[in-house]
């Protein structure tokens, strides 16, 4: 029993330190962001291997999302005869949940993991060390870049995931139901507003910054050669996407009501 | 230029330096030599302030090092080069990026100044024309000497060198121990190295100081060190497997936990 104690205590305490620091990082990242701005060429190459090559699979996960949304709320609503209402739910879902949540849950395992495996190896070969021995602060000269290129990229891809499923989801209704499409569009235009794409996108820029500071922070304390490099590649998926859906429950409670 | 105090750290209760104390002075070439695992590359990393001691203190040009924010010691680290043991070479950057890292980062210097830097610190360890390659195309003792290249370009007054040969072909491991010292020589440079490689350390240094069980358990000028009536210096840099110094090196750390 005291041994139990003790474990949680040990957990708790390891849980509590950890948020510190990650907490530090995303401090000290977002003074940074501000106070010494990284050249453009730094940023520019992080958001061209974030986004252009995460395009292809958030394309396709945001097209299927919005098919089954709609072929699920068929399910139910063709029962009721309120098949119309398939544009609103498919749209105002995609739009405020499941645009943002799949996205940045697709990207913490694309981007985040090879992220931390990026910056864990750099740290168990002593390139982080020689870096700080440069003189160059690895915050400055690492996570900024990718920071800022995240708050950007994250919700440009969100935006691309919400319109191919909602396109994905009038397919399925339309063409696949015989949903029809005059009303269909009608209902949707009707019911969504552009708050609720703000809301999303909001959301996926914050998520964005939580998939590199858990990545980066990961990556920075990896340790023990390449086995501490999965390991830091695996929890940076984990850990990132509890927190994403986490804050994603807070933050719907701030913005959607 | 550089005066080590009372150096205490340990890792996980495993005392790694115990209490140690080293002076450098200035334009000094000293060598460190030691067994594999017995703290060396801690040292180094203690010097340029990469690990905090547990207690202790390491002054550097007049400063308590040890007491620094991260950014203090920025400023203090630009009068360092450091070879790191593995090289450390930024495996996303090109060769000569790499060199020209820190006239990037900090100097005002232009495009065409810095490539002949570059060519300058290449050269000096017969690498130049390796410009373009990336760091995954050399060979171990390349990037040893790339590395070495990089430490030099930004004109540092105090040189690291964490086993420079190591790892290094006979003749290149001179011709690494004849730049080391002429480093020193002329441009007065303060080196501190790390290594177990007796030539390379009669070769270099201006003195020898031996690190066992944490402690500098003898220093002095290579010829003094060859004399050394310490049967544990005498061991090591005869390379007997007999002797005071066990084999295995952990059987004598567990005895040493607190
Ligand atoms: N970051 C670290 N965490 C835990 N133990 C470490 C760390 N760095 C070094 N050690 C331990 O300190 C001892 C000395 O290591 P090191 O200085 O690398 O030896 P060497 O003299 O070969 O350079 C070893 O036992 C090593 O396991
Ligand atoms: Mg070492």
């Amino acid at each position: 029993m005291a041994n139990l104690v003790t474990h949680i205590g040990t957990k708790a305490t390891a849980f509590l330190l950890e948020l510190a620091a990650v907490t530090r990082l995303l401090v000290s990242t977002v003074a940074l962001v501000f106070t010494a701005p990284p050249k453009w060429r730094h940023i520019s190459a992080q958001m061209f291997s974030m986004g252009v090559l995460s395009l292809p699979v958030v394309l396709v996960t945001g097209a299927f999302m919005g098919m089954v949304v709609a072929a699920q709320s068929y399910y139910l609503l063709h029962k009721m005869t309120m098949e119309v209402a398939i544009g609103p739910l498919v749209s105002l879902s995609m739009a405020n949940e499941l645009g943002p949540v799949i996205t940045a849950v697709i990207l913490a395992g694309r981007v985040g993991a090879s992220m931390a495996a990026e910056l864990g190896t750099m740290k168990v070969t002593e390139q982080i060390d020689a870096l700080r021995a440069m003189a160059t602060s690895p915050t400055r000269y690492l996570v900024v870049p990718r920071f800022i290129s995240a708050i950007f990229m994250v919700p440009l891809l969100t935006a691309f995931g919400i319109f191919i499923g909602i396109a994905g989801g009038a397919l399925v209704a339309i063409a696949l139901k015989g949903v029809n499409a005059a009303y269909f569009m009608q209902y949707m235009y009707y019911y969504t507003e552009a708050s609720d794409l703000r809301t999303g996108l909001v959301k996926s820029a914050v998520f964005g910054g939580i998939i590199v500071i858990v990545a980066c922070h990961r990556g920075f304390a990896a340790e023990g050669g390449a086995e501490g490099v999965g390991k830091a590649a695996t929890r940076t998926m984990v850990i990132s996407c509890i927190v994403i859906l986490i804050v994603d429950f807070f933050l719907d409670m701030l913005l959607l009501y | 230029m550089i005066d080590v105090e009372d150096l205490t750290k340990s890792f996980n209760g495993n005392l790694v330096l115990d209490n140690l104390c080293l002076h450098v002075g200035d334009g000094e070439t000293i060598v460190v030599i030691g067994r594999s695992g017995c703290g060396k590359s801690v040292l180094l990393k203690h010097i340029v302030g990469l690990l905090r001691p547990d207690s202790g203190r390491v002054v550097v040009r007049g400063q308590d090092i040890t007491q620094l924010s991260e950014r203090r010691l920025d400023e203090v680290r630009r009068h360092f080069g450091v070879v790191f043991q593995g090289a450390a070479l930024f495996d996303s950057l090109t060769v000569a990026e790499n060199v020209a890292f820190g006239l990037i980062q900090h100097s005002r210097m232009k495009r065409n100044e810095i490539d002949q830097k570059v060519a300058y610190c290449l050269d000096l360890v017969g690498m130049n024309g390796a410009q373009d390659k990336m760091p995954a195309e050399l060979s171990g003792g390349m990037k040893k000497r790339v590395a070495l290249a990089r430490a030099i370009a930004f004109d540092p007054t105090i040189i690291l060198y964490d086993e420079p040969t190591t790892g290094l072909d006979p003749i290149m491991a001179d011709a690494i121990n004849e730049l080391i010292v002429c480093l020193g020589k002329k441009l007065s440079v303060t080196s501190i190295a790390v290594t177990h490689d007796m030539k390379s350390a009669y070769k270099i240094a201006d003195r020898i100081a031996m690190l066992h069980n944490g402690k500098i358990i003898a220093v002095g000028t290579p010829d003094e060190i060859e004399n050394s009536p310490n049967p544990v210096v005498q061991q090591f840099i005869q390379g007997k497997a007999e002797g005071p110094i066990p084999q295995c090196a952990d059987a004598e750390r567990g005895k040493a936990k607190p």
